[in-house]
């Protein structure tokens, strides 16, 4: 039985669990696999530290909990300084690389960083900052396909937006992309037709 | 009978166990809601009031959790399927009109999102520690039954089971969620109308000059009457005979209560629903319900690793309880552990029907979280010694 364990981690207004929402439903709804979405609820969640967890597997989850995330997403330092000490061994780690410094980082983690927050910015809307990182999330850890992931940002974002939101999308996974063919952020961020 | 096609949002939804227990109320018929908004149950009667005007349904946002209970009654009475939705603090409040609908045989569903307590305790964070209360909160003898999904699938299905219940047994039903299962997302498939079974009322074919509201012409469930066909009738909490009117006194007492609680506790085994896992030779059985046992297979797992044999009862109704079935399985065994987010509550009634034939062990929790796996895998581990 194949099961990942992920948690994103940011600030509230970020949109960690709308990022976390259309992960599990492009996992459940249209990707085949069986995923379990939680999330930190309560009132320090509006406004600071917030953070959902999801398990993904091919089969049915029994324990809807993450001790140990295969797989972790910061969006803020915070959420960097808390969560980094959990990851399982060989993990994985997606950073808001202008937002997060993963100083100290154990050299066994795998970290890939993006500038999401800027890429949203270029496309004049700050707060699709999430679905750029659901994008470099969806090219670097291969999860879950292209199709399903496109099909849920579609299907979880506001009617009406849904254009813009596949565009940071496909920024995102753009970015993952050439990072992962061993281009340099810059490079990436140029080849992703961003303003330098 | 199936489901109206009126509403039901058939298909794969990515939804948390507030909202498909609201989707699966409305599948199962329920036109009639009434509530006092409370932490971590919100999310349901949200849904309902955002998804009623669709469906034709009536949502009231009451001034309180008493009046919501009792509305929820007059509203039955009047024709409609309904329910109340609240947490531990408003279910407290609810208590006497839980006894209202069982002494007047009113079907009903409350729903419970169960929190950390007593008082207002842990409004965000998750416990069971509601289970005595929905079987014994109210004052006076009567069974109640209750049911405990562990995921939003089966806040789903087990919804539209507890108004069949209240239908079939004219008694009101504790949907006992809690906080973990109500905020968790998952997929929840919702099945073409067809496909869903739902009981509807059973109404007197009697005309109103014959017709008595609490006699019973087969099994021990009377029927009821339509609003508006004409029939006269009288709802009381006092003892009442079959025409319903007050007879205060020990003989209509014993009638009455006799047949009240005979109606669920001769039904046992038609209500009962409990999954079972590897019995069969086991030395230890975990018995758990709600997000417990879903914490308890992780548990049983590690604990099987090791080469104990384990089994797995999971309770999805937990009123009336399986008596008898939990006597003979502890003459089979070493030990029956009982995992529950509280201090001890239906681990009594474990040992109550144990009497003795083999260990019980209680791994309590007193709420705020789940358990640790390993804490449940250490008690099997200590109880197969």
């Amino acid at each position: 039985m194949s099961t990942t364990e992920i948690k994103i981690g940011g600030l509230g207004g970020q949109g960690v669990i709308l990022g976390g929402m259309i992960i599990g439903r492009g996992a459940s709804i249209h990707g085949g696999k069986h995923a379990t979405l939680t999330q930190a609820f309560g009132p320090e969640a509006r406004g600071s530290a917030c953070s959902a967890q999801i398990v993904v597997s091919d089969e049915s989850v029994e324990y809807p909990y993450v001790a140990h995330p295969n797989l972790l997403v910061v969006m803020s330092q915070e959420a960097y300084t808390r969560f980094a000490p959990e990851m399982a061994e060989g993990a994985t780690m997606l950073y808001e690389s202008e937002l997060v410094d993963p100083a100290g980082l154990n050299p066994d983690i795998k970290a890939y960083g993006i500038p999401a927050t800027r890429i949203a910015e270029n496309l004049k809307r700050r707060m699709v900052a999430n679905i750029v990182m659901v994008g470099f999330f969806t090219a670097i850890t291969e999860l879950v396909n292209l199709d399903a992931m496109r099909k849920s940002v579609e299907s979880s974002v506001p009617k009406g937006t849904e254009a813009l939101n596949l565009t940071a999308f496909e920024r995102g996974y753009q970015f993952g992309l050439d990072i992962k063919a061993g281009k340099n952020p810059e490079e990436a961020m140029t080849a992703a037709g961003e303003p330098a | 009978m199936s489901a109206e096609q009126k509403g039901v949002l058939t298909g794969a939804h990515y939804l948390d166990g507030d909202h498909a227990c609201s989707e699966g109320a409305i599948v199962a018929g329920c036109n009639f809601v009434a509530g006092y908004p409370i932490t971590p149950s919100t999310e349901i009667v949200e849904r309902i009031a955002w998804r009623f005007p669709a469906t034709g349904g009536t949502f009231i946002q009451m001034e309180d959790e008493i009046a919501s209970s009792i509305t929820i009654q007059g509203a039955v009475w009047g024709g409609a399927k309904a329910m109340t939705v609240s947490s531990g603090p408003g279910i407290s409040l609810m208590m006497e009109h839980i006894g209202f609908a069982a002494m007047t045989e009113t079907p009903c569903v409350f729903v419970n999102v169960q929190r950390g307590g007593p008082s207002t305790g842990l409004p965000t964070l998750p416990a069971q520690a509601d289970m005595m209360q929905a079987r014994w909160g109210s004052h006076g003898d009567y069974e109640i039954i209750a049911l405990s999904p562990n995921s939003p699938q089966e806040c789903f299905d087990l919804v539209i089971e507890a108004f069949n219940f209240s239908e079939k047994y004219r008694s009101p039903v504790m949907f006992m969620m809690d906080e973990s299962v109500g905020h968790m997302t998952e997929k929840v498939v919702i099945p073409t109308p067809d496909k869903i079974k739902t009981i509807p009322r059973k109404f007197t074919s009697k005309a109103p000059g014959d017709y008595k509201p609490y006699e019973v012409s087969s099994g021990l469930v009377p029927d009821m009457c339509k609003a508006g066909d004409g029939h006269r009738i009288h709802i009381t909490g006092l003892t009442h005979d079959e025409k319903g009117y007050p007879v205060m006194n020990a003989d209509c007492q014993e009638k009455l209560l006799t047949r009240i609680v005979g109606k669920i506790r001769d039904n046992v085994d038609d209500i009962a629903m409990y999954d079972e896992d590897e019995i069969e030779g086991a030395d230890v059985v975990v018995i758990s319900y709600g997000i417990t046992s879903r914490i308890s297979m992780k548990a049983i797992r590690a604990a099987r690793q090791q080469g104990v044999k384990v089994g797995h009862i999971r309770l999805i109704v937990v009123w009336p309880f399986i008596e008898n079935y939990v006597k003979k399985l502890a003459g089979k065994v070493k030990a029956l552990v009982v995992p529950e987010i509280n201090l001890g509550q239906v681990v009594l009634e474990v040992e109550r029907c144990a009497a003795g034939q083999c260990k019980v062990v209680s791994v309590p929790h007193a709420g705020g979280a789940v358990h640790e796996p390993e804490t449940i895998t250490k008690a099997i581990l200590e109880a197969v010694k």
